[in-house]
């Protein structure tokens, strides 16, 4: 086809142990916007750095406008007119925006002219920006558009976003594909790494579909469910969450007026938060990330003690307790990040379990750890939350991301908590695990304990919270049931769009 | 006591002696630093300086061939350094104190024979009109070329770091070696790059101390000058500007201190002794206390090792 921008023939990349691309083709038109769809691991993200020449293919080739088109490097890429926006930012914290920018040109004019140069394109597409700022005090969302704006000012042919929406409010979003449909309209083609469904179905164009490594479908969204895509992403039909009927019994988490500084110099303080948890009842915190949802877990956990008479637990005052006494009394958290956090990467999954269980499940005696106990109870997670691994043996290192997911969730629920607080239950695992781990949750709450899931995937908090709040700069808004919330009703208690002007579309 | 024994004039130009090898160690392990890597062999780096200098100075004739072989022999000492922490990946912390243990050890062997010798020193220069000024010209314009060039070299690291690219690239891979290999920067070639620059500047330092400061070699002679060099770093909050304020703070308050004993000083000697660290490090704590401003500076990636998995 003539009006081919980028053509991928049969590019195959492999690592020891697991082919991350297997005889991939796919075309990309001009100005269109095309989706990458698939699973964590399906090997998006390998392809998309041999696009961007991070990463050189084994076999295969690429045809940028009938080309012959093998960049070496990134400067390579970005030479041909292919840009960047990456999932991890791949922004410096504590040098400015300008310098930031100029970081990602090739070659970048003088620091009066390149100020300049970034209002206008700020002004022009709707994302206003102040060149002198820190990048470490901005935030998620105006952190993105320094790197959208880097992109931009090189005049891209073809711009790659790599999940560009997760750190992003409602509002936010909407702004943004403002923005892509206006690059599109001015020819240039976006190549849209996702796996929100719904988002591509409202901007994509074209969408691919990888699953472990190779191309599985092709779709035209606006034509294809949000359903029959995920089960083409995922290779089977999966179950959604049900939740059983039931009332809220009596409050047994009360938080009252928690203030605390922040932890650090890019850290967010928490400002009077107050909030009544319940039993049997699911209580979801959303918000855009580095809003307080780190600091409110260290302080829940017990992890960074605050001020007497700020948190509750059946009407005890557990403000001053360590996480050691707050376990005690059956009030358990399971923090964000499964490696180094959650878990101990290069310990086995039993004393992984026995470093948060040993005192509720009577693993430890009299300093001893009695370690028969231990792996029964570590087979038990294992077993019952579908963990895929060859045995308790293992280092938790050795687990892919979404089974040592199930295995640290999996772990605080097998003890049978009366307070569970999890932060971002579902990052980072694949439908059909979320879904388990969604229902274990539901299923916790039905028997009667108190549930805080702190999340930044709304869909989630939707679908398993009962009443929904929003962290906002270490605030909290006022506690909705969620059966009566609009998706633009939590964008506004989320903060709404940090101070963005819808871009003006070109007709 | 008598205090009137101690001239100004005099005081304040062996200020600028004492604390040159300091500022140039100083400000050679701040661009380390500032790349994201922490080397702990300074001290190491330093003595090996000096002897080198000596010997070469000795057998030559020439202090300023002296100087520029010290500045080679740091720079190859510290490329050791660079190829283990860089492409072999070893610990940072290890490597550096092991650096400092092979300089010390390598030192003694190479310097036993000079041990006691005198060797020819720099000139001091004669600038026309600055060199005659009263007051001023003794003290600030009759030095010989090497403090000046300390000067030179910070004054550069500054305007390097703030206004060229390339110094941009070397702040931004430390503050975030992942971000910057993601950009497509070539994060282990500006490290070994940098580890060079250190080195020489420390070997430049401990040929001062060997041949203008002492000037003769005697084993051990750097006593802590590059643990120094490296606390004034960290306490200057990684700033050419107050790296030339710590080294000339603690050159001076040493030299002031010995002033003082030679006046006649009795009590405390110890205490005089010990001051010019004590104060330096106080001072610079007070500094960078300033949370805005302050000890936050730290270079992101300081003294992690980066390994591209892609």
């Amino acid at each position: 086809m003539p009006d081919d921008l980028l053509r991928l023939d049969g590019l195959t990349k492999a690592y020891p142990g697991v082919v991350a691309n297997d005889d991939v083709s796919f075309d990309i038109r001009e100005g269109e916007i095309h989706a990458l769809l698939g699973e964590n691991g399906a090997g998006k993200s390998t392809l998309v750095k041999m696009i961007y020449g991070l990463v050189k293919p084994d076999k295969g080739s690429m045809t940028l406008r009938g080309k012959p088109y093998t960049p070496s490097e990134p400067s390579a890429a970005r030479q041909a007119g292919v840009a960047m926006v990456f999932q991890h930012f791949s922004l410096f914290d504590a040098l400015d925006v300008a310098e930031n920018v100029a970081l990602g040109m090739e070659n970048p004019p003088k620091p009066r002219d390149l100020a300049r140069q970034i209002r206008e394109v700020s002004e022009t597409y709707g994302l206003p920006l102040d060149p002198s700022r820190t990048v470490g005090t901005l935030s998620a969302g105006e952190r993105q558009r320094v790197e959208i704006i880097r992109c931009l000012l090189q005049d891209p042919k073809l711009l790659i976003m790599d999940e560009p929406t997760s750190v992003l409010t409602p509002q936010e979003v909407e702004i943004l594909f403002e923005t892509l449909r206006k690059l599109k309209s001015e020819g240039t083609a976006i190549l849209y790494i996702s796996h929100k469904l719904e988002e591509i179905r409202a901007l994509c164009d074209h969408a691919t579909i990888l699953r472990l490594g190779k191309k599985v479908a092709t779709c035209t969204p606006s034509e294809t469910t949000a359903r029959a895509m995920a089960e083409m992403m995922v290779g089977s039909s999966f179950a959604s969450p049900a939740a059983k009927a039931k009332t809220p019994g009596e409050g047994l988490l009360r938080v009252d007026n928690l203030t605390m500084p922040a932890p650090g110099a890019f850290g967010t303080p928490l400002r009077g938060i107050s909030f009544e948890l319940r039993a049997g009842e699911v209580l979801g915190f959303g918000g855009v990330a580095g809003n307080g949802q780190d600091e409110l877990l260290l302080a829940l956990s017990g992890e960074r003690t605050s001020q007497r008479g700020t948190i509750w637990v059946k009407g005890a005052d557990v403000s001053r307790d360590g996480p050691v006494e707050r376990r005690a009394v059956g009030f358990l958290t399971a923090p964000e990040e499964r490696l180094g956090h959650a878990a101990a990467p290069n310990m086995s999954l039993t004393e992984n379990a026995v470093l948060t269980a040993g005192r509720r499940q009577r693993l430890v005696n009299k300093g001893f750890i009695n370690w028969g106990r231990a792996d029964g109870f570590a087979q038990d997670v294992i077993k019952r939350f579908d963990v895929r691994t060859p045995g308790t043996h293992v280092a938790a290192r050795a687990l892919s991301g979404g089974n040592l997911q199930k295995f640290v969730i999996g772990r605080e629920v097998a003890q049978n908590p009366d307070i569970l607080v999890v932060n971002q239950p579902t990052w980072g695992v694949d439908a059909a695990a979320a879904a388990a781990i969604r229902q274990a949750l539901l299923d916790l709450a039905a028997q009667g304990a108190a549930i805080l899931v702190v999340s930044q995937d709304l869909d989630e908090l939707m679908e398993i919270a009962d009443r929904f709040g929003a962290l906002n700069e270490g605030r909290l808004s006022a506690l909705r049931p969620v059966a009566d919330l609009s998706i633009d009703e939590i964008g506004l208690m989320m903060g709404g769009a940090h101070d963005m002007e819808v871009a003006h579309v070109a007709e | 006591m008598d205090l009137s024994n101690i001239n100004p004039i005099l005081l304040v130009a062996s200020i600028m002696i004492s604390a040159t090898p300091i500022l140039l160690a100083a400000i050679g392990e701040m661009v380390v630093e500032k790349s994201g890597v922490l080397n702990l062999g300074v001290e190491g780096m330093m003595i090996t300086g000096a002897v080198i200098g000596f010997i070469i100075a000795i057998n030559t004739g020439s202090p300023l061939l002296g100087f520029a072989t010290a500045a080679i022999a740091g720079a190859v000492l510290s490329l050791a350094f660079g190829v283990l922490t860089q492409i072999f990946l070893s610990n940072q912390v290890a490597t550096g104190l092991g650096l400092t243990l092979v300089g010390l050890g390598l030192s003694s062997l190479l310097g036993k024979p000079y041990e006691g010798q005198k060797t020819v020193t720099l000139p001091k220069l004669d600038i026309p009109i600055l060199s005659d000024l009263p007051v001023v010209g003794r003290m600030l314009f009759s030095h010989d070329i090497m403090v000046y060039v300390s000067l030179g070299i910070v004054v550069a690291v500054w305007a390097f770091l703030k206004h060229t690219r390339a110094g941009l690239i070397l702040r931004a891979v430390g503050e975030s070696h992942e971000s910057a290999h993601a950009l497509g920067y070539k994060v282990i070639r500006v490290r070994m790059l940098a580890i060079m620059f250190g080195g020489a500047c420390a070997g430049l330092g401990g040929a001062y101390l060997s041949l203008v400061r002492v000037p003769q070699w005697t084993e051990g002679m750097t006593a802590g000058a590059g643990w120094i060099a490296l606390a004034i770093v960290v306490f200057a909050s990684w700033r050419a500007g107050r790296v030339l304020v710590g080294a000339y703070l603690f050159g001076g308050i040493t030299v002031l201190q010995l002033n003082l004993q030679a006046a006649g000083m009795t009590w405390g000697v110890q205490y005089l002794s010990m001051s010019p660290y004590l104060i330096t490090i106080l001072v610079l704590v007070l500094i960078s206390s300033n949370r805005s401003r302050g000890s936050h500076n730290a270079p992101a990636n300081l003294g992690q090792t980066f390994h591209a998995t892609r």
